[in-house]
């Protein structure tokens, strides 16, 4: 049985009706509470889509990867976390593809954290790409083994055999992937320098990636309540815990609790200090309660008397400004690029253009808050939530438990949103705490205003754009340096790669200053932000680094084009010539530079960049790479907004974008990542973001945090570059290019140039102000 | 003790009266498609029908629905085939979901007031249902779909 089927069945153990519903304070009429609720009869394994169960006994497995069963159903384990970009689906299909399995017999099956899947983690727009060569490998051992083994059956040789949705064919005759999985029980497997070598199907031949009529496995489950959460998962015998949030994320210490108010709440148990020798958590207080109502009810009457940490009065604003001392001094920081001559370029230059740009906190505000179920049965400690990055977690679980690795187990669960918020899996320690204080099973979920406290938020940033040139005014040299908080040293150091002087660097905190146009010699300085590394968790957010990084190096590009009296467009594709480094490199970056220059010449054509448009209204343009260098997704976009110069508010009509991720494996599902990684960046560039008040970020919910909503949403025009490259990532970029394009088009419209993050509009009144004043 | 109905059948519970109806009918009635998501009204998430109307569940007392009718979207339709539901798979509205039963049901409810929404309309109603992954545009268009494939009659939500 799998795993999830055992904690259904631990779920309906303790109901008498077996119907999955608690009996506590609950009377109901004398009906089936199946029927009544419709309720699935049989027990569900929640993480499998379809919900068809695990493959029994005599399935044959090439790989780790999939299993044949005998009746031909075809099970595709998947690593990575569904947070909404139905990744199980588009992975799958990979390995359908290769096998060329019938589409309609493939199960997806999240799994557990198991040292044999290697590193789990779900982030950076990786997924695809990272699992395209293997899924391919894998599905090509299962045709080929299959393929063997019906020859044999049919009695000719494999090399007369081809295979088409789930047969192997030859001699006129065909027999199913299961049939030969019962009959000839195969039990081939490969060495990985075997797979490596498998043929390939030749792109032309593929039936499911790029099938534009696959539904994703996953959405039926999440349209009728059926879909299972981390903040579903239920045990027998649990207890709800909600945490009392100390008034610093690090270095608060308990003085005391007085928990007299919080007695009066019935279903209250008690309260708990949690002490966690992992240091992640510092100085929470858990209410336990018989029910979360009762838990968040306790916890907002337990009086805690904390002795704060010292971050305990620091701003947005310190941070910013120390961002902005670390950048103005020359030493510090890590190198990423410093290329030969920057210094002395700039010491001949004839002019220079140095600008800053800032970005304020942003919130991940997954809408399900994180929570997770802990216990301990039959000495494994189970931890069940939704997390996107397994490996990372658990040797900090090992470390606050004090208990080995393999001693604790996750298990994977829907997410109701990442965005990089569950990389991070600190929600799961405190719930494992309690646990192991009182022996028995404890559900911890955060309420809203407590998830938002301690959120691993987008840091504030600050960066610096300087560009040399030549006495005709060419480009001939350029410094980009920012300087943030860092997510990857506070969390995973081991992750972080060496500069080019051999010192470590967040790449999560730089990535996009290292472009891909010409600029003469470049530096590119990584600076991690220790006021902001102290003060709170810096987090990985959609997109991460390039989704702010983008709001100065091409905000930057259309200020210099625009003192140049050049074209912003025509500007940036002279400069993305595909010469040196950045002319690519195979098979991840085949074309380079050039292929940036495509999606901006589509995306300006699209658009009908140059045509006549209303007072205070006007496109603006922008382009970027994606996530990284060596795995770029080549994307430009073209805003068009309306200024209101009443109001100073800015209306974004229409996003054009245009975007080379290479092969695409899921046409719908990258048009729906697409969609929302974009309003995402709307988001961030006129709705949302906060700001640290007294070492926290000010907002706790709705009521003052504000993204974007239904009616802010402009029309949407996306477009897909059609090629067989290697297939790149598409989770985040969507987000990078919008908010440059919304600050560009605002220049364009009303002539203010915006350089904070979000634009809100007292800000462009008064940048309308200023400019009226300058210029009467 | 409070009484009513819930997806047609009678519900007694015995819980505080201050108890919001989300934590009632996912920790007590043990249904949990109805989500937790701010807690304060603003997300809509834990969007129920009450007497037919889209109510946020997580600042209703349960002492509020004594007496009522609630429909969650375990209860929209014995199928899961409310037009609202057919709509939303066949354009491929959900990404993470977790909002999802919300918006249906404050779909479904918004269909029974105007049965041909426009897009002020839409944006009037659905403009209380917080969607993170920003799933909007396929939200707007499956409300057209729905309403298209109901011929504009008020739906039975």
């Amino acid at each position: 049985m799998g795993k999830f089927g055992r904690i259904a069945l631990g779920q309906r153990a303790g109901h008498a009706d077996g119907s999955g519903l608690s009996r506590r304070g609950f009377l109901m009429a004398a009906v089936g509470a199946g029927v009544m609720f419709g309720f699935p009869a049989a027990p569900r394994a929640a993480q499998q889509f379809p919900a068809t169960g695990l493959p029994g006994d005599g399935a044959f497995e090439p790989t780790i990867w999939c299993a044949i069963a005998p009746d031909g159903a075809i099970t595709v384990n998947i690593i990575r976390a569904e947070m909404g970009q139905h990744v199980g689906t588009a992975l799958a299909r990979i390995i359908a593809d290769e096998m060329n399995a019938d589409w309609s017999r493939v199960t997806i099956n999240y799994v557990d954290s198991d040292p044999k899947w290697g590193l789990m983690v779900t982030g950076g727009s990786w997924s695809v790409w990272m699992t395209w060569d293997v899924f391919r490998q894998a599905g090509a051992a299962a045709r080929i083994a299959l393929t063997e083994a019906g020859a044999t059956l049919l009695g000719i040789p494999a090399a007369q055999c081809t295979t088409r949705n789930g047969m192997v064919i030859g001699g006129g005759r065909s027999i199913g992937y299961g049939d030969i999985v019962a009959r000839a029980h195969p039990a081939r497997s490969f060495t990985p320098d075997e797979l490596a070598k498998l043929p390939l199907k030749p792109a032309a031949d593929r039936h499911l990636i790029g099938n534009k009529d696959l539904k994703a496995l996953d959405i039926p489950a999440k349209t009728n309540g059926t879909a299972l959460y981390g903040i579903d998962a239920k045990v027998e015998g649990m207890v709800y815990a909600r945490p009392k949030m100390p008034p610093t994320r690090y270095g608060a210490r308990v003085r005391s609790v007085d928990d007299s108010a919080a007695r009066a709440v019935k279903g209250y148990q008690r309260y708990l200090v949690i002490e966690d020798p992992s240091e992640v958590v510092q100085g929470w207080v858990v209410a336990i309660a018989s029910t979360y109502s009762a838990a968040i009810r306790a916890a907002d009457l337990l009086k805690v008397d904390w002795i704060p940490g010292e971050t305990i009065n620091v701003s947005e604003k310190d941070v910013i400004d120390h961002g902005r001392t670390q950048i103005d001094r020359k030493e510090g920081g890590v190198m990423v690029f410093d290329d030969k001559g920057v210094d002395s370029t700039f010491a001949a230059a004839a002019s220079v253009f140095s600008q800053d740009y800032t970005c304020a906190s942003v919130m991940h505000y997954q809408l399900e808050p994180t929570n997770a179920l802990a216990f301990e049965k039959d000495g494994i400690f189970e931890i069940h939530a939704g997390n996107q990055w397994q490996s990372l977690i658990l040797p900090t679980l090992a470390k606050a438990l004090g208990r080995p690795e393999k001693s604790i187990v996750l298990r994977s669960y829907l997410l109701g949103g990442g965005f990089g918020r569950r990389l991070n899996g600190d929600y799961m320690i405190p719930a494992a705490l309690a646990s192991k204080a009182l022996g028995k099973p404890v559900k911890l979920i955060l309420t809203r205003s407590d998830d938002m406290q301690f959120d691993s938020f987008r840091s504030p940033s600050i960066q610096r754009i300087r560009v040399a040139f030549d006495g005709s005014k060419a480009i001939t040299a350029m410094e980009y340096h920012a300087s943030a908080g860092w997510p990857t040293q506070v969390m995973a150091p081991a992750f972080m790669p060496k500069g080019v002087d051999g010192k470590p660097y967040d790449p999560f905190a730089i990535a996009g200053g290292d472009h891909w146009y010409e600029v003469g010699p470049l530096r590119v300085r990584a600076l991690s932000n220790d006021l902001a590394n102290r003060t709170f968790r810096p987090g990985w957010l959609r997109s991460v680094s390039p989704g702010w990084v983008s709001w100065g190096l091409e905000s930057s590009w259309d200020e210099i084009a625009h003192l140049q009296g050049r074209d912003p467009v025509q500007f940036r594709l002279e400069h993305l010539t595909g010469a040196g480094r950045n002319k690519g490199e195979a098979p991840d970056s085949t074309g380079g530079a050039l292929r940036q220059a495509a999606v901006i010449r589509r995306v300006a054509e699209k658009a009908g960049w140059g045509r006549p448009l209303p007072k205070d209204t006007a496109l603006g343009i922008a382009s970027t790479f994606g996530q990284e260098r060596g795995m770029p997704t080549w994307i430009a976009c073209a805003a068009l907004v309306h200024v209101d110069r009443a109001t100073g508010i800015v209306r974004c009509q229409k996003l054009t974008l245009v975007v080379d991720a290479g092969t695409i494996v899921d046409p719908d599902g990258a048009r729906a990542q697409t969609e929302g990684a974009a309003l995402w960046g709307l988001s961030m560039a006129l709705f949302e973001g906060s700001e640290i008040v007294g070492g926290l970020p000010r907002d706790r919910n709705l009521n003052t945090y504000t993204p974007l909503r239904i009616a802010d949403v402009p029309e949407m025009d996306i477009e897909f570059v059609t090629n067989t490259e290697k297939p790149t990532g598409l989770g985040e970029p969507g987000t990078t290019p919008i908010a440059p394009a919304i600050g560009n088009a605002i220049f364009n419209a009303v002539g203010v140039r915006m350089r904070h993050l979000p634009i809100r509009p007292a800000d462009v009144l008064r940048a309308l102000k200023e400019k009226g004043a300058s210029a009467a | 003790m409070t009484s009513f109905r819930l997806n047609g059948h009678d519900i007694s519970v015995d819980v505080p009266e201050d108890t919001p109806l989300l934590w009632v009918i996912r920790d007590e009635i043990g249904l949990t498609g109805t989500k937790f998501g701010c807690g304060i009204g603003m997300c809509g998430a834990c969007t129920v029908h009450v007497g037919g109307r889209a109510t946020r569940s997580c600042i209703t007392p349960v002492s509020a629905v004594e007496g009522a009718d609630i429909t969650t979207i375990e209860g929209l339709d014995p199928a899961g085939t409310h037009p609202v539901q057919e709509a939303w798979k066949d354009l491929q509205v959900p990404q993470c979901g977790y909002c999802q039963s919300g918006q249906i049901m404050q779909a479904a409810s918004l269909l029974k007031d105007f049965p041909q929404p426009t897009d002020e309309d839409i944006d009037a109603v659905m403009g209380g249902s917080l969607c993170r992954c920003m799933t909007y545009i396929r939200i707007r268009d499956a409300i057209k779909k729905a309403a298209a494939a109901t011929g504009g009659e008020p739906s039975n939500g």
